[in-house]
């Protein structure tokens, strides 16, 4: 058990936390704030928990 | 619809034969449970990644959450961050849970709970659990494949309309007695492929043709658009959305059929590697909600060619009517196969993972412990073709609602499980029948919430201290389940210790 496993707690509260993201704007390329925001956290979450496998390996 | 029908027809046939032809793949003895029930834990990286993906991302995804949208707005898009958190969730916990199973042989969760407390009836509990959550979670596979195949205007109440829906779950009956895990394994390749490019050419061809996101989010309602501002006093739709979120995503992998997923990797190595990229199909299935706010823009509901759809589906046909509104029939063909199959690989892989519950658990445990391998493994190929023609049965007395509360229900019972699963790899400190005590007290309060919302939603409003907290019930007793666990475990312990059964050791875990 590492320390590098507390990176794993970000996905949680970047997506559960609501108020972050529960705007309109800025929108980009159409996209409302609440819908990109959501979508850009998959793959910087995957990133994390690449980085977490990266260092335990 | 001719040409649609045609590709739809010759891909699922294709299919439904290299189910068969899976069988003889990386040949291994069928007549043993952990040959037929978990494709001998051999699969790699790749194999994997289709096989958990080809599993959790069900006909579900494509159908139910993307009508939520259409129907509900935002409150659909729980699913990606659901998807997010289940992943660190996978990396910290299952590599454990395999490493514990490969080296005791254990095929399926409940056998490690017994192996850890040496508790039959807590393992009873933990894997009937499993198999009641997944009867309704097959069945709405079935429901899945039954709105593409009336989209493709094959619709009624009578035994012809059916008639497509029986014989491709048959057949699916058939290969799955046949090949086992291999089955899903291969198929689910395939699967995700068609997949894949159906979604890829839906989101980039769809918004062209609605004049892009800003025009397709523009036509949402206001009021649906983003979550609306919790009322003075309470957490409102914000704790309703994250704690569905995160229960959701503590249930995901303690699924049977997931489970089932993660044992048959060739290594914990493999789980690990996975919980890195199966992230990518969470990005899919954002974008698959998507297409139920492009449904709403494109304005399928109101046109008279698919009133008869959504008269017999409800919102299910959102999706399917978006895609023959904007698709060319051929594509639809490809795009509805691709569902289609989306239905038949999650469906194999719960029928699988229950009949190894069932074996194991039920039939080994309390009705013929003597069984021998084979006979093992035949109880396990009887009962899967039990668990496909009972949802068969079930989907023909079930009304179509919203299928995704089907799931949801599945979720508050399947969380009851997390003490008895995932305490018990990090930790000897609870005893079994604590355990037990907890999961009933947790199971009991969830069906009595459930109820109280008229098994309608699953979101109850708890008051705390004057303060409204609507919370997904899974977590709000799951609470309650952890505390009885935790308070009750020292008191047995102290009575009757259940530590000397423990067949593991810490070295198994590491």
């Amino acid at each position: 058990m590492s320390a590098w496993r507390f990176l794993l707690l970000i996905p949680f509260i970047g997506t559960l936390w609501v108020p972050f993201y529960n705007h309109a704007l800025p929108a980009v390329f159409g996209f409302p704030f609440f819908y990109w925001y959501q979508l850009v956290a998959v793959p910087l979450s995957a990133v994390i928990i690449f980085i977490v496998y990266k260092a335990e390996s | 619809m001719d040409i649609a029908i045609g590709i739809f027809t010759v891909l699922l046939v294709l299919v439904l034969g290299l189910g068969f032809a899976a069988g003889r793949w990386r040949g291994g003895d069928l007549t043993r449970l952990d040959e037929w029930g978990l494709g001998g834990r051999q699969f790699g990286v790749i194999v994997s990644w289709f096989l958990i993906g080809g599993d959790i991302y069900t006909a579900y995804t494509f159908i139910a959450v993307p009508a939520l949208m259409f129907g509900a707005g935002a409150l659909a898009f729980f699913a990606v961050p659901y998807t997010i958190v289940a992943y660190p969730i996978l990396y910290v916990i299952f590599p454990k849970l395999w490493r514990v199973s490969a080296r005791h042989g254990f095929v399926t969760g409940p056998e490690f709970v017994r192996g850890r407390y040496g508790n039959r009836l807590l393992a009873l509990a933990v894997g009937v659990t499993g198999i009641v959550a997944t009867m309704p979670y097959i069945a709405l596979q079935l429901v899945g494949m039954q709105t593409v195949i009336g989209g493709l205007g094959i619709t009624g109440a009578g035994f012809g309309a059916h008639l497509p829906l029986i014989i491709a779950f048959l057949v699916l009956a058939a290969f799955t007695f046949t090949s086992g895990l291999r089955a899903p394994a291969m198929i689910a390749v395939v699967k995700d492929l068609l997949i894949y490019l159906t979604i890829i050419v839906a989101i980039i061809v769809i918004p062209t043709e609605l004049g892009g996101f800003g025009a397709i989010f523009a036509k949402i309602a206001p009021a649906k658009l983003l979550l609306p501002k919790p009322p003075a006093g309470s957490g409102g739709l914000y704790s309703g959305y994250a704690t569905l979120a995160l229960g959701s995503a503590m249930a995901l992998f303690l699924y049977p059929h997931a489970t089932t997923g993660v044992l048959s990797a060739r290594s914990s190595e493999v789980v690990r590697r996975n919980a890195v990229i199966l992230p990518a199909y969470s990005l899919m299935l954002g974008l698959v909600t998507l297409l139920g706010a492009m449904a709403v823009a494109a304005g399928v509901s109101t046109m008279p060619q698919f009133a008869a759809g959504f008269k017999e589906f409800g919102t299910n046909f959102a999706v399917p009517a978006l895609l023959i509104h904007t698709l060319p029939p051929w594509f639809v063909g490809i795009a509805f196969a691709a569902i289609a199959i989306g239905a038949l690989v999650p469906a194999a892989i719960m029928a699988i993972a229950s009949a190894n519950i069932f074996t194991r658990d039920i039939w080994r445990q309390f009705i013929n412990p003597r069984v021998t391998a084979g006979q093992e493994s035949m109880v396990a190929r009887l009962f899967s073709i039990v668990m496909i023609i009972g949802a068969l049965a079930f989907i023909f007395a079930l009304p179509l609602k919203y299928a995704i509360q089907l799931q949801l229900l599945g979720g508050i019972w399947m969380i009851q499980i997390f003490p008895a699963i995932v305490f018990s790899l990090f930790t000897r400190f609870y005893n079994g029948w604590a355990l037990l005590v907890g999961w009933a007290c947790g199971i009991g309060l969830a069906t009595h919430y459930a109820l109280l919302n008229h098994l309608a939603g699953s979101i109850y409003p708890f008051h705390i201290a004057g303060y409204t907290f609507p919370c997904y019930i899974a977590i709000a007793t799951f609470i309650v389940n952890v505390v009885v666990s935790t308070a009750l475990s020292p008191i047995f312990h102290a009575f009757a210790s259940d530590r000397i059964h423990d067949v593991t050791t810490e070295a198994d875990y590491g």
